[in-house]
């Protein structure tokens, strides 16, 4: 099990170093016209300084250089507008999106799972089309347009609870932004526990427990539950991913001071240091949650240990 | 009887969205830019205004119509990058196999690790907003599925027989691989293909919505979104409209993809998810 944890940690290390060459690059490519945007009159004297006030004027190399210094002691940087280190801008900012992001995947799982397995125990059934049908109309819809309407029912005509923002952070002002960003992985794990329970159903090993009189409960609880975990569970942690993705649109709908929000508004103000530290934490708390669920995996289904 | 109902629904959603596209002029009653008039601002659904108007007085459903053509381009044409960089690279890794290989399987890992939707971000933050960054952003982002698929496929199909049997009567590398490879791997490509294009049409929306699409005032259904949550109290019906063609339309491509996915790579039905 040591060395199957030391091996998979040490192959996520060039994919990790590789995203910081190509964050690095691709904000390097422009590096004069973002000051230029920046100064907006255009004077070549001011464009001057702000070059050498944030180290644009040295070449590329000798940056990137000082970026992984930095970066290896946890500095992201200084901000271009707000002059705040960003290391400080995100630790502020990452509690509210794991909150968000975690509430959304305990929604997506409690509703999801057991919606795919009533589906599949009961294939063809008026259940099953109707689970399907929310499943497939789940990942057809725009988040934020999803957000919008929840908003305008439960805030705007119920009163129920608050339409944005983060409040004190307690749990009214989560909801809705959990349970926006929770529809599109809660029908994706609907659809691929169907899928899976259905293919495990016609096991060899399920027809054997059947044979030798096993209840249909236990069968299903000892034989198809542990099978069908390895399948939801990659799910579950690719769909980690794309949450970090879809919350910034959830983030920015909500006025939700996470992650996402910050990114969005660094692009829109062209603050380069801001937005390559968000997207690193985003792609290093994705695979961080990779590595998580592939370790899991190793306990679950053995087999995967030493293939 | 399922496997006909989605290749139908779905058909005709995608059908009805490229139709209301290309006759936009014909279908909009007013012109989605220039016809704002004050007067007529927040006027609610009507006879006279189908969907309504919004705070400039302009014709929502004249708007949802030409947003069709943003939408759809985007979703087609970023697609079809993908899937052509996807099958390019996948193909050749998987034909030609050694450090090609290994360097495409790199790529594709790193790809991975990003969210599709994170890397186009960055893309749009340094072109700046508007169609052709659109087009690259989303048509860069999302091809490692395809990739993987068209490797898997090149890996397995180049023992067969045929495929050496071109070998021998001294064929190219070139001409097997789009002769006889490609031929056998589309059916799974083209579901790919189809799931993709709904993506496209919903991170195209998001980046709109954003404010990273299209630039205002041309119409985009993300980003006629985005200005209506700010008057989603006055005038809550401007959510309703974009964001229901971008349903239907996404709808459309999901179920199509499904349906074709029945159809053309059948292997693949236990599997689905």
């Amino acid at each position: 099990m040591l060395s199957f944890l030391i091996r998979r940690i040490l192959q996520t290390i060039p994919t990790v170093l590789a995203v910081v060459l190509l964050v690095f690059a691709l904000f390097s490519v422009v590096p004069g016209s973002i000051v230029s945007t920046m100064s907006d009159d255009g004077d070549p004297q001011v464009e001057a300084r702000m070059k050498t006030q944030l180290g644009l004027d040295q070449p590329v190399y000798v940056r990137f250089g000082s970026y992984i210094a930095n970066l290896a002691t946890g500095d992201f940087g200084t901000s271009f507008r707000t002059r705040e280190p960003v290391t400080t801008m995100i630790a502020k900012r990452t509690g509210p999106t794991l909150q968000l992001i975690f509430a959304a995947m305990a929604f997506a799982i409690v509703i999801g799972v057991p919606l795919g397995f009533i589906s599949a125990l009961r294939p063809g059934s008026i259940v099953d089309t109707a689970a399907m049908v929310v499943a497939v109309s789940g990942l057809s819809m725009a988040k934020f347009w999803l957000g919008l309407l929840l908003m305008y029912l439960f805030a705007l005509k119920l009163g129920w609870l608050p339409s944005f923002g983060y409040g004190d952070g307690g749990l009214k002002y989560l909801i809705l932004p959990a349970m926006t960003l929770g529809v599109s992985p809660m029908a994706l794990l609907a659809r691929t526990t169907r899928a899976a329970v259905l293919e495990i159903m016609t096991a060899d090993f399920v027809r054997t427990a059947r044979s030798k009189g096993m209840s249909e409960t236990r069968v299903v609880k000892w034989h198809v539950t542990r099978n069908a975990l390895v399948l939801i569970l990659t799910t579950t942690g690719l769909q980690f991913g794309a949450l970090m993705g879809q919350a910034v649109v959830v983030e920015k709908l909500f006025s939700w001071p996470g992650i996402g929000s910050l990114l969005v508004d660094s692009v829109l103000q062209r603050d380069i240091p801001a937005v390559q530290g968000s997207i690193l934490v985003v792609v290093l708390f994705f695979l961080a949650v990779n590595l998580l669920i592939d370790l899991l995996y190793g306990v679950i289904d053995p087999r995967i240990r030493y293939a | 009887m399922k496997l006909r109902a989605n290749l139908i629904i779905g058909g005709a959603l995608f059908a009805l969205a490229i139709f209301v596209g290309l006759l936009a002029p014909w279908l909009a009653h007013t012109d989605p830019v220039l016809d704002a008039n004050l007067m007529n601002a927040e006027e609610a659904p009507s006879w006279l205004w189908w969907f309504g108007t919004d705070g400039q007085g302009r014709d929502i459903y004249s708007r949802v119509v030409y947003g069709a053509r943003v939408s759809l381009t985007v979703g087609i044409v970023s697609q079809l990058i993908n899937s052509v960089i996807g099958v390019g690279l996948g193909l050749s890794a998987g034909y030609w196999g050694g450090w090609w290989d290994d360097v495409v399987n790199g790529l594709t890992n790193l790809m991975l690790a990003i969210p599709s939707l994170i890397f186009a971000l960055a893309i749009m933050a340094v072109l700046g907003p508007g169609l052709t960054s659109l087009l690259i952003a989303l048509g860069l982002t999302n091809w490692s599925f395809t990739c993987r698929i068209a490797r898997a496929s090149a890996l397995s199909l180049k023992s067969q027989g045929y495929v050496q049997a071109a070998t021998v009567l001294g064929y190219g590398d070139l001409r097997i691989m789009i002769t006889q490879l490609l031929p056998n791997m589309l059916g799974p490509i083209i579901v790919i293909g189809t799931l993709g294009m709904g993506s496209a049409v919903l991170s195209e929306a998001s980046l709109s919505f954003l404010g990273l699409g299209v630039r205002p005032p041309y119409p985009s259904w993300g980003s006629m979104l985005s200005e209506a949550r700010d008057q989603i109290t006055t005038a809550p019906w401007l959510s309703v409209f974009p964001g229901l063609a971008i349903f239907l339309t996404v709808l459309g491509l999901n179920l199509l993809g499904d349906g074709l996915r029945d159809i053309l790579d059948p292997q693949s039905r236990s599997r689905r998810t």
